[in-house]
């Protein structure tokens, strides 16, 4: 009983992981930049969930939209402002922005809220019904079910519209997308922008289930990192495969090994994919 | 007599133009950004204190074996990153992945006997237990330890492994093509760098006579190690000093004039990043030297 409760909060949670990844592959896979301020940027999303619920009383579920949105936006900006202008310098230095980014967000959010954790409570959500003896968590199977479906709706952009078939005609070869007159510079901010725009849906997702504090997308980019790495860098399909398969060997280590071990797991992992399998399972850079 | 708070502040500065220059043996010249240097300092500084608490020995011997167990640890992580080509961002990765594990396994170690971090006995001042009731001393030890290793980049950087380490960096390709054995010397350059790390780790705890996991194998006092060297300039003999210099000034200015709070520094340290990533990606140094050349250029027609 404790391994199918384990392996089903591992595949909720490899829900709300492929969101988060998704976006993460995305910017990898267009602009070859690892944004390491994936992390902070979901922060920042959980907190504008948090926030529209406490003043105003939003629901968490019509706040994802804010959250969404705003993100977005931010996304759109530092890309303009601040990511533009390092795209042709080397792949070290476009790390190190990023990590100032990610620096400047977290410790301005401190500033701002305090490190204090914070949490949301929803009344409709707390009844949590037992299935043959399983405890089934009701945000966080909204969370799985949202997170797919906003993975599956990206899929359907990227693969169906002129726009999307624009952005995976950039990350498969730059020249030639420029060469057909599309506008790179756009693709870009675009990409970014969406990018950043699933981890702040992911922020607001799991607000309701998980206490917000100003380092707590460190948690969570770690994650995310295995993940785009073991689905294959840039790699869409993959990046959803490989943040179920993360999930669910997650929790299921966790009912194995100490708690504080379950992160060593998964960096082991994180190194032994680079090191032994670059390309991940499932082959990189195909957006 | 200059004040503690002044030598304590000579003291930082010194500090971490040391380890930003430690960093800058394999990130400046090597050119291979590490983001978890934390690993070699932490393990530096439980190394020597460790064994000073439990066996005795005297925390220079100590800082000895420190730096031995840095190259160990280098040479290992080393090893399983260049044999496999991991470069770039992927190299910084797995360092960061490094240090964080060795952060949660000491966490978890030293959770059980030091729940409240691990404090060195104070014996007073006491030379051959690198104790100092006198900041001032600390100030000549650190001193020494700079110039040293300003010295040994000074001649690294002329001499042929230096030339070899740049041309690595430069181009992997091209080096090799050339003959040069890149994977020997990269390997040359992170035992070199994990050793004087580690050598720094052994100062702090020294220093501070108090050692806390999260802050001895944390990703920040990564981020600090390698940015005074990139503030500064990396790849340059003085570029850690300079960047040093810079990032422990400001902070200091920004902590009297500011309502400070705890990360306030990050804040900054990020926000200066950013623009010397953008507006001067060689460093501080080449922004100084820059203006010196256009005028000698102008004098000289």
């Amino acid at each position: 009983m404790l391994i199918l409760q384990a392996l089903l909060s591992g595949l909720l949670n490899g829900g709300i992981y492929s969101l988060v990844a998704v976006g993460l592959t995305l910017i990898f896979g267009v602009m070859r930049i690892i944004n390491f301020a994936h992390g902070s940027l979901m922060m920042l999303g959980m907190y504008v969930s948090y926030w529209l619920f406490v003043l105003w009383g939003v629901d968490p579920y019509l706040a994802l939209i804010a959250s969404g949105s705003v993100l977005f936006a931010v996304g759109v900006l530092i890309e303009a402002v601040l990511v533009s202008p390092v795209l042709e310098a080397p792949e070290h230095d476009q790390l190190l922005l990023t990590l100032g980014i990610s620096l400047v967000i977290e410790n301005l959010a401190l500033f701002l809220w305090k490190a204090d954790p914070r949490t949301v409570t929803v009344p409709y959500l707390a009844v949590a019904p037992m299935v043959g003896g399983i405890m089934i968590s009701s945000p966080r199977v909204i969370a799985f079910v949202v997170s797919l479906a906003l993975t599956a709706v990206l899929y359907v952009f990227l693969k169906r519209t002129d726009l999307g078939k624009a952005i995976r005609a950039v990350s498969q070869d730059r020249e030639g997308a420029l060469t057909v007159g599309i506008n790179m510079r756009r693709i870009y901010a675009l990409a970014f922008g969406i990018g950043c725009a699933c981890v702040g849906v992911a922020g607001g997702l799991v607000v309701p289930f998980y206490a917000v504090d100003p380092y707590v997308g460190g948690v969570f980019v770690i994650t995310a990192f295995v993940v785009v790495v073991l689905g294959g860098m840039g790699n869409f399909g993959g990046a959803l495969l490989a943040a179920l398969i993360v999930g669910l060997a997650e929790s299921v280590a966790a009912v194995f090994i100490p708690a504080a071990m379950k992160q060593v797991v998964m960096y082991t992992i994180f190194v032994v994919v680079l090191l032994f399998r670059p390309q991940g399972l499932f082959g990189a850079r195909r957006a | 007599m200059p004040s503690q708070y002044v030598i304590h502040l000579a003291v930082m500065i010194l500090f971490f133009a040391y380890l930003g220059a430690a960093w800058n043996i394999l990130g400046g010249y090597a050119g291979q950004f590490s983001f978890g240097h934390a690993a070699f300092f932490g393990l530096g500084a439980y190394t020597s204190t460790l064994l000073h608490i439990h066996y005795g020995v005297s925390p220079w011997i100590g800082m000895a074996l420190g730096g031995l167990a840095g190259v160990l640890l280098g040479l290992g992580s080393g090893f399983l990153s260049f044999r496999y080509g991991l470069r770039g961002p992927y190299f910084a990765l797995v360092m960061l992945a490094f240090a964080e594990m060795l952060r949660l396994l000491f966490e978890t170690w030293m959770s059980r006997s030091y729940p409240l971090g691990l404090p060195i006995p104070l014996k007073g001042t006491s030379l051959l237990d690198f104790q100092f009731r006198d900041k001032g001393h600390y100030f000549y030890i650190i001193l020494v330890m700079l110039i040293a290793v300003t010295w040994l980049c000074h001649r690294l950087a002329r001499s042929r492994v230096g030339a070899y380490w740049m041309a690595i960096r430069d181009n992997e390709e091209a080096a090799q093509a050339l003959g040069i054995d890149a994977f020997a010397y990269k390997l040359l350059a992170m035992a070199i760098s994990a050793f004087l790390t580690a050598l720094g780790g052994t100062f702090y705890a020294q220093y501070f006579l108090t050692l806390e996991v999260n802050e001895l194998f944390g990703v920040q006092i990564s981020v600090e190690i390698l940015l005074s060297a990139i503030i500064g300039g990396a790849g340059t003999v003085f570029g850690p000093l300079v960047g040093a210099v810079a990032l422990q000034l400001l902070s200091e200015v920004t902590r009297v004039y500011v309502r400070a709070f705890s990360g306030f520094d990050l804040m900054v340290y990020g926000g200066v990043l950013i623009l010397v990533i953008i507006f001067l990606p060689q460093g501080l140094l080449e922004g100084m030297r820059r203006p010196y050349r256009a005028m000698a250029r102008a004098l000289s027609t």
